[in-house]
């Protein structure tokens, strides 16, 4: 079953066609991958699918229901991650202050504790555990190191246990020790049955990762199939080099 | 063999550390409570140790502003959209108190310090629909707007105060059974009230998952909003919420001063004001409005009783101090205070380390006695 | 009544100009560096100071004393901008916005030692001495005659002059376009090797001097003291929101239309109601259109 997939998404900016209807599904329960070249297209069609931009036309759906235009907090509330290219935490909170971001529930209960139950709090370090940086929590985030910060984004996308994760670029700027970490998180949640959709221009990540990979070019899906069969497609190859 | 007994000492170490910080943190803990009930209790019985009714009057001054910066910083400070124009709801409270006491015949005493909460909720209600648009814009065109919101609002009340009354001013009811030294005490509790009623509602605020969301959107609104945080009404609730604080100071403001007009009501230089003693305590601290405005209000009334011959002067002392603060000092008082109080923490810490390892190389009786003392320093 | 409503229209594009001229130097500055000098106001009283003294104590005609006020007060405006908001490194437009202000405070206090309080106005044969305007008939209505001090002509023109210079500085120079790149993409235009921080202080010693000369020709038609500072800025501060912030040709219009609008409210209605008018209608058009009329819709950052 399509978990999440764009249907023929234009979008435009200025002159420029980032995205010219593109098409991509998601299956549920995959880790798949997206790659292409630079200006292909990848973040903004992530951008449109986690609502940070507009479509020009075309439509996102969620589940088989269309989601085309919802606000980021909306799409989240509904079970869609996503992290950044350029990692994006608060960095004047603390590491477990930036977990308890994301744990909203209705603003009722919000206004009484910062901690809305003991549920998330345990929820919360655990998580904090799952991608160790359980000895930084009281730090304020803004002094962790690039890793680090990109570790506490992935772990805060998941606090509200979502169906989906969107990950930007997830291998870009850290140690191969850190990719392989990273790798294994990745493994162990999809085993618990999250769906991944990760762009990357780091092949061997995305080859030894990903069920199914996607590949863009000047913002329209040009290939997709296993890693192997994307591998050989000449297609591929031609968009990467011949640009 | 010996390298085991040596990391394990070093280890067993660091877990008294870690012991001893809690005990620490405890001690410290306890030491700000007492601290600042001390502060309270000073508060309390001020103007009965300092009765002069020039004393009193600067300091219940300083309350009625401490409280008002307390309210602008729920807004300004934990969202990060700093907005120039909050004097709009101070005067908006000191009219709507006149107003009301003029309407419904509210005689002096104290009777009128009941409405002040009312004169509030009208100032919150007004904010409701100019946060709305207000906030439609980014962070740099809403501060100019707030600007241009004071403004309008300053209009509208020069406008329609002279077509309503016949003097362009409003009148308070003026409670003249109160005597000499005494016609301040009751508007200093009135303000210290407010003050505490403030600084509970901003702490609530900023330890609640509520403020929490208010400090996601001030360090990255848009990566909040994707993380499921409802931006928009948080962000109007926090300005109805310090419109309505604001608000009440301004009543309490306009009942003392008992006639108000519409340039004194609604002046600009509040705003400056405002803005400044946030700035120069500490912005979106709980305390840093409180330490500028009482740092700085006092200084304001000392120097308007010295320098009164021309505003000139107080203008280019205001202005200084204005850049003296942003560009030396632009965290403000508190948050300075406390990161160098942190870093101190740390080098001390790091001191101690440095004993330690001299300290496992000689595993004497005497070695052991010094590192007991040394956590008894801590203790202290 | 007709006539009056034209006259109010006349009046109001050719004030109009004038505050066109001050508020240009304002939106280019937010353009370029991202900052928000609410001292222009104060700037411009300075201005209209100092052409006030070079009248009264050395009888310089106004608009030659521009070619004095002008050159200096675009040198304060490059000190004010090395010594105040250079330094500034985070947070540029929040703390542009409080030390700009504070700059304005001393220079209102400045003004205010030496000038005193009292309200003053410029004085010139061509501010006392009238054109006779008029006198034709539009739509089958007959506009009589009304008469329109000179020095209203002349501000103008002087703002036509200026604002052409800036448009001609601003469009067709190297210098201009490097500004316009600078306005655009701050890193981009750094990486192809404009020095964005010397056009910055540049456009900033422009904004200045632009100040002085719309100082003058505010000062002409109107009685002003240091206090006239806040006034003033909060109408700059309307225009450029209304206009757009950071188009020159948003902050003309809106000028021109804010004036209009005042001018005939004025003249319609009451006085005490033109300012409001338009300030109201400054919220309406937010409303409807939060970046005002010419302004860059915001990318969805912060």
């Amino acid at each position: 079953m399509s978990l999440l997939d764009a249907q023929g998404i234009s979008k435009s900016f200025g002159g420029i066609h980032a995205l010219d209807t593109c098409s991509i599904s998601v299956e549920q329960g995959t880790i798949t991958g997206l790659i292409g070249p630079n200006g292909s297209g990848k973040t903004t069609l992530f951008n449109v699918m986690t609502g940070y931009e507009r479509v020009d036309s075309g439509q996102v759906r969620f589940k088989e229901q269309a989601i085309t235009n919802a606000p980021p907090d909306k799409v989240f509330r509904l079970g869609i991650g996503r992290t950044f290219q350029l990692t994006r935490i608060f960095p004047r909170l603390t590491v477990l202050e930036n977990m308890h971001v994301a744990v909203q529930r209705n603003s009722l209960k919000g206004l009484f504790s910062r901690w809305s139950s003991a549920h998330e709090q345990k929820s919360a370090l655990e998580l904090l555990d799952f991608v160790g940086l359980t000895s930084l929590k009281n730090l304020p985030a803004g002094n962790l190191s690039y890793g680090q910060k990109k570790l506490l984004e992935f772990a805060f996308v998941l606090i509200a246990e979502p169906q989906v994760i969107l990950l930007d670029e997830p291998a870009g700027g850290i140690n191969p020790t850190m990719i392989n970490y990273l790798t294994e998180r990745i493994r162990t949640l999809n085993q618990r049955g999250v769906t991944f959709l990760i762009v990357e221009h780091n092949m061997e990540f995305v080859m030894g990762l990903c069920d199914k990979v996607m590949v863009m070019h000047r913002g329209a899906k040009i290939a997709e199939g296993s890693p192997a069969e994307v591998r050989a497609n000449p297609t591929v190859l031609e968009a990467y080099l011949g640009d | 063999m010996r390298m085991f007994k040596e990391t394990s000492l070093i280890f067993s170490r660091q877990l008294d550390r870690v012991e001893t910080l809690g005990r620490y943190t405890i001690v410290r803990r306890y030491g700000k409570m007492v601290g600042l009930l001390a502060l309270l209790a000073i508060a309390i019985v001020f103007p009965l140790v300092f009765s002069n009714s020039e004393e009193t009057g600067i300091a219940l001054f300083a309350l009625i502003f401490a409280a008002a910066v307390t309210g602008w910083n729920i807004f300004s400070g934990y969202t990060g959209y700093i907005s120039l124009g909050h004097a709009a709801y101070f005067g908006t409270g000191a009219y709507a108190l006149a107003i009301i006491c003029q309407v419904w015949n509210v005689p002096a005493g104290y009777t009128p310090f009941l409405f002040v909460p009312v004169a509030g909720l009208v100032a919150a209600v007004l904010a409701v629909p100019v946060g709305w648009i207000a906030l439609r814009v980014r962070r740099h065109t809403f501060v100019v707007i707030t600007i241009a919101i004071f403004f309008i609002f300053q209009l509208l009340a020069i406008n329609l105060t002279e077509q309503y009354t016949t003097t362009g001013s409003l009148n308070l009811p003026i409670p003249v059974d109160w005597t000499g030294d005494f016609y301040n005490i009751p508007f200093y509790y009135a303000s210290l009230i407010l003050l505490l009623v403030a600084i509970a509602i901003s702490w609530w605020v900023r330890n609640s998952k509520y403020g929490l969301g208010l400090l996601a959107i001030r360090d990255d609104e848009d990566r909040a909003l994707g993380l499921g945080v409802k931006t928009v009404p948080s962000k109007l609730a926090a300005f109805v919420i310090s419109a309505f604080i604001v608000g009440m100071a301004g009543a309490i403001w306009a009942y003392y001063v008992f006639v108000i007009y519409p340039p004194t009501a609604f002046d600009a230089t509040f705003d400056v004001a405002f803005v400044l003693m946030a700035f120069l305590g500490g912005v979106g601290t709980i305390s840093g409005p409180i330490l500028g405005a009482l740092l700085l209000e006092s200084t304001q009334q000392y120097f308007t009783s010295v320098l009164t011959q021309n505003g000139g002067y107080y203008l280019i002392a205001y202005g200084a101090l204005f850049l003296a603060v942003i560009l030396l000092l632009p965290r403000g008082i508190i948050p300075t205070l406390s990161e160098r109080w942190a870093r101190y923490q740390v080098s001390r810490h790091q001191s101690l380390q440095e004993h330690d390892a001299i300290v496992t190389a000689l595993p004497t009786p005497d070695g052991v006695a010094e590192n007991v003392e040394r956590k008894e320093g801590i203790n202290l | 009544m007709l006539g009056l409503i034209v006259e109010a229209i006349i009046l109001g594009i050719l004030t109009g100009g004038v505050y066109a001229l001050m508020a240009s130097g304002l939106t280019l500055v937010f353009g370029v560096m991202n900052i928000i000098n609410v001292g222009q106001g104060a700037l411009v009283i300075l201005g209209a100071y100092l052409s006030y003294f070079l009248e009264q104590q050395l009888h310089i005609d106004l608009f030659l004393g521009l070619l004095l006020t002008m050159p200096f007060m675009f040198g304060l405006g490059l000190l004010i901008e090395f010594f105040f908001i250079r330094p500034i490194k985070r947070d540029r437009t929040m703390f542009s916005i409080l030390v700009t202000f504070g700059v304005a405070l001393i220079i209102e206090g400045i003004l205010n030692i030496i000038f005193s309080a009292n309200p003053v106005q410029l004085s010139a044969w061509y501010i006392t001495a009238s054109l006779p305007v008029g006198g034709f008939n539009l739509f089958n209505f007959h506009v009589g005659i009304f008469y329109l001090p000179f020095i209203y002509v002349f501000g103008f023109l002087l703002a036509v002059v200026l604002l052409g210079g800036l448009y001609l500085l601003v469009y067709r120079t190297k210098f201009g376009f490097a500004l316009r790149a600078s306005m655009q993409n701050r890193t981009a235009a750094e990486l192809i090797g404009i020095d964005v921080e010397r056009i910055s202080a540049i456009t900033f010693g422009i904004g200045i001097a632009l100040a002085a000369a719309g100082g003058m020709a505010y000062g002409a038609t109107n009685l002003f003291n240091a206090g006239s500072a806040y006034d003033l800025i909060s109408r700059l501060l309307a225009i450029i929101i209304f206009g757009g912030m950071g188009s020159l040709s948003g902050a003309l219009i809106a000028s021109l239309g804010m004036l209009v609008i005042e001018d005939v409210t004025t003249v319609v209605w009451s006085p005490s109601w033109a300012t409001t008018v338009f300030f109201i209608l400054l919220v309406v058009i937010l409303l409807l259109r939060p970046q005002g009329l010419l302004g860059k819709v915001e990318v969805r950052k912060q």
